[in-house]
């Protein structure tokens, strides 16, 4: 664990996100944001862990994270996504959604659009009439919003007024969204269920419904398999990793027991998709990797090295990711690793960006670890 | 009841006029509302934290800017310290350290158990410093100079905290003995007196040392903080500097090569020491008796000071700064072998001898002297008195606690010291609105209070959103705390009914296990069916499942709306079963029935045949308990809709019937 370097921050963290690296760019991301809630003064902060650091003797990167901006937030930050590079569309408690601008040249932050109560309740002119909006995805220059009020918003960043809303999409509260298809979205909500909308559809009713059987436990958050489309992962109050295949069914695949408290967020990675983590209220963070399952097959591109381990991941990427749908646990074995031996209090959210991980917690600290498959 | 110590400290609440007015009151968990009990006048609230200790009350909001006005209410803060930004980090990394040792409480015995502990302390104190760093490093950059002033009493706090945690640590924790023990404190006092740093770096770094004014002081330092090697270095440039000075740099800088001094290592016994140390003590003596050092004064008090003589070393009061430091020099120079319990004679002389009567003891004085003497409940006592906040009684205690140190004491109130000061500590996180999840450990941790706390304080959280509301939920169901449980869900079922969101208020009581509201909220949903003729969240009531059995008035809306369900999808036959089915089972409320039997009138209207003979009598029986049920006065008023509703069940009854036993004749006929 010496690889994971740490940094109270003095607020509570319920956001992190690394920063979109350039397209061209082979290099590991630099710069992170994150938000804090439950604070008389909330703040979304962008931090580096790059350039201005110190390096240690044997050229790793020694420093923790260093602040590089920050800017008030009004209310709890409740998701935040980056748009581009330098834009960052928050989620506010107050059922504001907000672009913030990061200029890279003199290191500030500013709002640069905000779409006021873009979620509210029965009556949106009183003082307190906004619900919060509690998701959000980005697809540039497409955003989504979800909100506790069961409405779903779609703005586009260059224009002032929403492009659509569907209001009661939800009778209970909307905890997360993520796009399916540039089309299509899949929405999670409390009562257990996974929707699935169509936007080329001008019906304002979901066009598939899935569903937990029993409990209707509900569910915080949503992911899908950044190769296979059909695969998607989500989160539960129970703590409870469901996978999902869309194209069948209307139940779960899987229910992996996991976490002993609600799943926060849930990852993919997105250039190891075999990859996935999870954190929770318990305070645990949970890395789960299925790639052993690929060393048992008999692959000629093992020739030791790294780089080649790596390519013979992506050459056989279709048996991989039968392993998130397989049923059988003797066929494909799965390792967890927890990251987080003697936490406490809640992480709230995580990121993965090609090796780094960075998540932030309820003890008001950001962890950084730059070599995650190392 | 015991008497205070001390008289309790008097506190102005500034805008209030309290010759004039009589001041009202009312406790709450970690805070105190203050009024005027006589009204007039208009002002605003303003905050305005002041600071004073955990003994005393604070206030915090001040009336109107300018006049006094009496429409204020003041909130008077016990934890002010909890407020301070900076010292967050300090909370929150402690928290961790807390945790881990309560958990590890049952793991270990014997020595690695105090050395556990020792570790424990240290990471504690490695808190405070790493906390102090950042306060210093706000106070260097902040401009404003209130703000700067700020700061900076902060850190001296932090510091002498880390002052006393770490003496606390040397004497109780460690409970190092004769010997170790002066190692010990010298470390101790080379850590904490840094006044002097910055001549030593100065000197050090300027290009010729010995020609430097303060060279002598610098070299003074070192023999006064027994860093030998250090004074040696210097004392070589000395000699190399000024040849004349040359053999009596060397006769020094062989006693301070050969001085004795006690090892944490091997296993040399105290008697041994004593006799080394006699011998070397006999050798100084001589250098200083035949003149070595006559011809320069700076040896010459270098060479008193190592002899031990008091004189000598008070002389350089200056380079001691304080009294403590000036004990452990005595320590080091008169008494190496000295044992714990001998301490308190030495520190008490070496007290009264740097004092020397032109000033008195000060708070940090006597919590150091208490501690030196080895009386733990004294230095708790003071430290809370003096300290502006409880985390530091608090953890320390704990930890001392965790060395089974203060068993015996039990208070006239409340449970122990440790719960005690436990509590009051996670009372303040609770009363901060972002610190209040770290005093749940706190609580949890305090067996014979902590329950009944947390139980008051989890329900005043106020939630603002449902993910907020989660987290507390969560604590108290970990607790099986089901009251708090219920009041939550109450309160957000609450919330969501008021702002119209029908699905949510059912889902936060059927989470609640709560029946009535439940039912309320069916209510609801079958009277907006009534209004606008469909059903709204169809997706919650159609996923039901297992909790439509929460309430009588669910399990209608459930079945209801499955009936509607299934007459869409033209299951005639099993709709008309359910529909029956809920009358007849008393399932629907009866101020349902009309619209029930109204929605049997397409039914028995279909071209087929659905309701069988004894089912329309059953309909029948229904319809005639209906109307039998309603006064004449209430036929009265019942409009001619109703009438007329009545008379068309009545005929489409009465041809169902007909048509069925028709039908039902020939089939049992053929």
């Amino acid at each position: 664990m010496e690889d994971v370097c740490a940094k109270f921050v003095s607020q509570k963290v319920s956001k992190a996100r690394w920063r979109p690296p350039p397209a061209a760019a082979l290099r590991p991301p630099d710069c992170f944001a994150t938000g804090s809630w439950d604070n008389e003064d909330n703040r979304i902060s962008i931090w580096s862990v790059g350039d201005l650091g110190s390096v240690g003797l044997n050229g790793e990167y020694q420093g923790e994270p260093q602040l590089l901006c920050d800017i008030r937030h009004n209310g709890d930050v409740m998701d935040m996504q980056f748009l581009d590079q330098e834009r960052i569309v928050v989620a506010s408690s107050t059922g504001d959604v907000t672009i913030f601008r990061h200029h890279q040249n003199n290191q500030t932050l500013s709002a640069n659009q905000r779409w006021e109560k873009a979620h509210y309740h029965v009556d949106r002119g009183a003082a307190c009439g906004g619900a919060a909006c509690t998701g959000v995805i980005c697809n540039n220059p497409e955003i989504v919003t979800v909100g506790e009020d069961g409405r779903i918003n779609f703005f586009r960043a260059d224009q002032k007024d929403a492009v659509r809303t569907i209001d009661n999409a939800d009778s209970s509260t909307l905890h997360a969204v993520t796009f399916l298809r540039t089309t299509e979205i899949l929405t999670v909500n409390s009562i257990g269920q996974l929707k699935i909308w169509d936007l080329r559809q001008q019906r304002n009713e979901p066009s598939q419904i899935f569903s937990l059987t029993g409990d209707r436990v509900p569910l915080h958050c949503v992911d899908r398999h950044p190769n296979q489309q059909h695969i998607v992962a989500t989160g539960g109050q129970d703590g409870v990793l469901s996978i999902w295949d869309i194209r069948q069914g209307t139940m779960p695949v899987s229910l992996l027991n996991a976490h002993e408290a609600e799943m926060w967020e849930v990852h993919f990675h997105p250039s190891n998709p075999d990859h996935l983590f999870t954190c929770s209220e318990d305070g645990s963070l949970w890395h789960w990797d299925t790639s052993t399952s690929v060393s048992e097959k008999p692959s000629f591109l093992h020739q030791g090295g790294k780089s080649s381990t790596f390519f013979a991941h992506n050459t056989i990427n279709q048996s991989v990711v039968s392993a998130w749908l397989s049923n059988d646990p003797t066929k494909d074995r799965m390792e967890i690793t927890n990251l987080i031996p003697n936490q406490t209090l809640s992480v709230n959210s995580l990121d993965v960006l090609g090796p780094c991980l960075v998540y932030g917690t309820d003890a008001e600290a950001i962890y950084v670890n730059r070599h995650l498959f190392a | 009841m015991e008497e205070p110590d001390a008289e309790p400290p008097l506190m102005v609440v500034p805008g209030v006029d309290s010759a004039a007015r009589q001041l009202c009151f009312e406790w709450g968990p970690a805070e105190m509302l203050v009024c005027e009990t006589l009204f007039g006048g208009r002002g605003g609230c303003r905050r305005a934290p002041p600071r004073a200790s955990p003994g005393k009350p604070r206030f915090l909001a001040g009336a109107g800017e300018g006049r006094p006005s009496s429409s204020s209410v003041f909130v008077v803060r016990k934890d002010q310290d909890v407020y301070v930004q900076t010292l967050r980090k300090l909370f929150n990394e402690s928290h961790g350290i807390f945790v881990g040792l309560q958990r590890s409480e049952e793991e270990l015995a014997g020595k690695s158990r105090k050395a556990h502990l020792v570790q424990v302390s240290k990471n504690y104190r490695s808190v405070i410093r790493a906390c102090m760093e950042d306060m210093h490093q706000a106070a260097v950059s902040a401009r404003d100079p209130a703000l700067h002033s700020q700061y900076s009493t902060q850190v001296s706090i932090l510091s002498a905290m880390e002052l006393i945690w770490n003496l606390c640590e040397i004497l109780f924790v460690e409970a190092a003995v004769a010997g170790p023990l002066l190692i010990r404190l010298l470390d101790w006092v080379r850590l904490h007196v840094c006044d002097v740093n910055n001549m030593v770096r100065e000197v050090l770094s300027s290009e010729n040392p010995s020609k430097h004014e303060l060279f002598w002081n610098v070299v003074d330092v070192f023999v006064l903080q027994g860093r030998m090697d250090e004074a040696r270095h210097l004392l070589s440039k000395e000699a190399s500097a000024n040849p004349a000075s040359l053999t009596m740099c060397r006769v020094l800088d062989d006693l301070m090569k050969k001085m004795p001094v006690p090892s944490l290592g091997n296993m040399q016994t105290l008697t041994e020491l004593e006799l080394k140390w006699q011998h070397w003590h006999e050798e100084c003596q001589r250098y200083l008796q035949d003149g070595t050092f006559a011809s320069n004064s700076h040896m010459e008090s270098i060479c008193k000071v190592l002899l031990g003589d008091e004189n000598a070393i008070l002389e350089k009061k200056e380079l001691l700064t304080t009294w403590y430091h000036f004990l452990v020099t005595r320590l080091l120079y008169c008494h190496p072998t000295v044992k714990p319990m001998e301490l308190r004679f030495y520190a008490q002389s070496s007290m009264d001898l740097f004092l020397g009567g032109e000033s008195s003891a000060e708070p940090l004085d006597i919590i150091l002297m208490a501690a030196f003497e080895f009386e733990i409940h004294q230095v708790i006592k003071e430290c809370s008195i003096a300290l502006s906040n409880w985390w530091f009684v608090a953890h320390l205690t704990d930890l001392l606690d965790h060395c089974k140190l203060l068993q015996s004491h039990n208070l006239y109130f409340g449970s122990n010291m440790r719960e005690f000061l436990l509590l009051e500590y996670a009372s303040g996180l609770f009363s901060h609105h972002s610190l209040w999840q770290l005093g749940v450990d706190y609580f949890d941790h305090c067996p014979e209070y902590g329950r009944v706390y947390l139980e008051l304080h989890i329900e005043r959280i106020p939630l603002n959103t449902e993910q907020k509301a989660l987290k507390v939920l969560r604590i108290c169901e970990q607790r099986q705390m089901h009251e708090q449980v219920r009041s939550i869900c109450k309160i957000m079922a609450m919330k969501a009914l008021r702002n119209n969101r029908l699905g949510s208020a059912l889902s936060w009581s059927i989470r609640a296990k709560d029946a009535a509201f439940a039912t309320l909220i069916s209510d609801r949903f079958l009277k907006d069916y009534c209004e606008k003729g469909c059903f709204s969240d169809l997706d919650l009531i159609d996923n039901l499942g297992p909790s439509m059995l929460l309430s009588d008035r669910l399990t209608f809306l459930g079945k209801y709306r499955e009936f509607h369900r299934l007459y869409g999808e033209k299951r005639f036959s099993e709709a008309a079963k359910l529909l029956l089915m809920l009358m007849t089972a008393h399932i629907a409320p009866c101020s349902f029935w009309m619209t029930l039997l109204t929605d049997a009138l397409p039914l028995l209207e279909q071209k087929e045949i659905i309701f069988s003979a004894e089912q329309t009598y059953e309909l029948m029986r229904c319809l005639e308990d209906l109307t039998a049920g309603k006064s004449d006065k209430q036929k009265l008023q019942d409009d001619d809709v109703e009438t007329m509703k009545v008379e068309m069940l009545r005929l489409a009854l009465a041809r169902n019937l007909a048509r069925v036993i028709v039908k039902e004749g020939t089939l049992e006929g053929s």
